[in-house]
């Protein structure tokens, strides 16, 4: 050890100086939630579908704290997003009205369920894991279906009603306080979900994701571990749901489909796992193209959509945004 | 320190039993490990070393027969529980985060012992104490200029040395080394063994080697296992000179 005295203010080493830079934000960062406002003052934009772009990249957002940071594949993602749907519409058909305490209940119930699903599956991994998520969301989608006395079956929900965001701001037919509400909603639970993964916890998501039986030896509870993120990726799912129940002031069974789940997984695979910002940047895709492909061709837009998946896989092995950061460190090196 | 905790075993197994099956591992196995001892495990292959310090930190459960450590039973106690009670392990084969960087790797194994691992939305970035206590630790092993590389892309001596920095983080009481020395040379041997006696100074280690050299360069004491029974267990120069051991185990 060194025993000469040291200056006050010191430099920071490269150990903080490279943390220091992993919680910075980056210039790629800003401009991204710059552009989705700028997109609100754009005359004549398609709002209502850049507000569904949010909610879907909020849920795949949320399936990447599963499956990117902690490793675990769902096929049954979109049971949270519909528990927070359906609870979102109760609220909302039952006087609950206000629509920010709303959404934050949906979210609280969908966590929930999110943490008792850990709890049972924390000892199951790999494909009998995809089978039990698929298996839970398909219970979930015939009770939903079946019980149509009390959830409308197929024509979903009706009479939701959603009082003013904050008492001021009336969801519009143009969809403009739906756009924003929604984008202060995914933006916020974006800084959360940033925040985690950037703490210790985040790195232990990490460890767990690359090696189970070392974490054990470190003294981390993996039963524990599994339980949370699958609360919180549950809790964040159920808020997208809740949003599109609200902007939409309708709930029907698509909410919790298989074929939801197989779409938010997708779309998280293209766009990248492990960057937060691959959910978002695949549901920008998806869902343009989707709007476009369905105009050319209404009946066989999942054609193309396959087509782009294999292209992704096939040629950006990790994804658009990963492959892109990529490209972005070449060009600076050279 | 009274003389009586220090005269306690750290670690002590009684008629400790294991078995696969039909396959009996050992039995009657009673082990007591004095603290502050470099102890040595040395046997031939399938003698139950790995299988006894997988007891030991609880990622096998025994078939019968008790494990103390500082003279609480922790038979049946979780391998976290351990971790906590302040046993840490190695592996033979490597055992790393891969795709992570070694500063974040020991960032992991100090929030855990601080209990700092759970949910948090604190970034590492402001929490310079376990920066600044991981980056020294690497900097001991001689790992500071490697901190920041993507761990799998290490050389496998470098990797070694990880493994250990990351059991060492846990600041253990008892610290069990499964081969350490395996595939390095008899220099990085050497060398690894130096700096184990410099930064395990407090640490009770019970290590398993193959490398006679080494065992009798670094041993405070040696048990000799065979056949699933402890043969024998005295100072390296005894056991050298044991004639039970040099006809199983040395060969000679």
């Amino acid at each position: 050890m060194s025993s000469l005295s040291e200056p006050s203010v010191q430099a920071p080493t490269p150990g903080q100086r490279y943390f220091a830079s992993v919680a910075r934000w980056g210039p790629g960062e800003i401009i991204f939630w710059a552009a989705l406002l700028a997109v609100f003052f754009i005359p004549g934009a398609n709002l209502p579908l850049y507000g569904q772009i949010l909610i879907w990249g909020l849920f795949a957002m949320s399936l990447d704290l599963l499956l990117g940071y902690r490793g675990i594949p769902s096929l049954g993602h979109a049971a949270f997003f519909g528990i927070g749907a359906y609870m979102a519409g109760y609220l909302g058909k039952f006087g609950w009205t206000e629509p920010i305490s709303g959404l934050l209940l949906a979210s609280l119930a969908a966590g929930l369920v999110g943490w008792l699903t850990g709890r049972v599956i924390h000892r199951v991994s790999g494909i009998a894991l995809l089978m039990v998520t698929l298996g839970l969301n398909l219970i979930l989608y015939d009770i939903v279906h079946r019980q149509s006395d009390f959830t409308g079956g197929d024509d979903g929900l009706q009479g939701i009603i959603i009082a003013p965001v904050l008492g001021l701001f009336r969801f519009d037919i143009y969809g403009r306080t739906a756009y924003l509400y929604a984008l202060a909603s995914a933006f916020a639970l974006f800084l959360v979900a940033r925040a985690l993964v950037k703490s210790p916890f985040g790195l232990a998501l990490l460890g767990a994701r690359e090696n189970p039986r070392r974490m054990i030896t470190l003294g981390t509870p993996i039963d524990r571990d599994v339980s949370t993120v699958f609360a919180i990726a549950a809790a964040m799912a159920g808020a997208a749901g809740a949003l599109l129940t609200q902007t939409t002031q309708f709930v029907s069974p698509a909410t919790l489909s298989f074929q939801r789940s197989a779409d938010v997984l997708v779309i998280l695979i293209i766009g990248g796992t492990g960057r937060l910002y691959g959910g978002f940047v695949g549901a920008i895709l998806f869902l343009l193209l989707r709007e476009w492909l369905a105009e050319l061709s209404p009946v066989y837009w999942y054609f193309w959509i396959g087509l782009l998946l294999i292209i992704v896989v096939a040629f950006f092995r990790r994804g658009i945004v990963p492959s892109a950061e990529t490209l972005v460190q070449r060009l600076r090196g050279q | 320190m009274t003389n009586r905790a220090a005269a306690q075993p750290v670690l002590e197994t009684r008629d400790l039993h294991m078995a696969f099956g039909g396959l009996v591992v050992f039995e009657n196995l009673n082990f007591a490990l004095r603290r502050g001892e470099r102890h040595a495990i040395i046997g031939p292959n399938g003698a139950g070393k790995t299988t006894f310090v997988s007891v030991v930190t609880g990622l096998l459960q025994p078939t019968a027969g008790e494990v103390l450590f500082n003279g609480a039973e922790i038979t049946r106690a979780s391998p976290q529980q351990r971790v906590k009670a302040g046993i840490a392990r190695t592996f033979q084969i490597n055992s790393l985060f891969k795709a992570l960087n070694p500063l974040a790797s020991i960032v992991i194994a100090l929030a855990e012992r601080e209990g700092r691992g759970g949910v948090s939305l604190r970034s590492v970035a402001k929490q310079p104490a376990l920066i600044d206590e991981a980056s020294a630790l690497l900097a001991k092993f001689g790992l500071a200029d490697d901190a920041l590389k993507v761990t799998e892309t290490l050389p496998y001596g470098k990797q070694r040395l990880l493994e250990v920095a990351l059991a060492l983080a846990l600041r253990p009481q008892l610290l069990l080394l499964d081969e350490p020395a395996a595939g390095l040379s008899t220099e990085q041997g050497h060398q690894l063994f130096r700096q184990l006696a410099v930064l395990t100074a407090d640490t009770t280690v019970l290590f398993i080697e193959h490398d006679m050299n080494l065992v009798f360069h670094y041993a405070d004491r040696v048990s000799v296992f065979a056949a699933g029974a402890l043969v024998v267990q005295d100072t390296p120069n005894h056991v050298r000179n044991h004639p039970r051991v040099r006809e199983v185990y040395l060969g000679v």
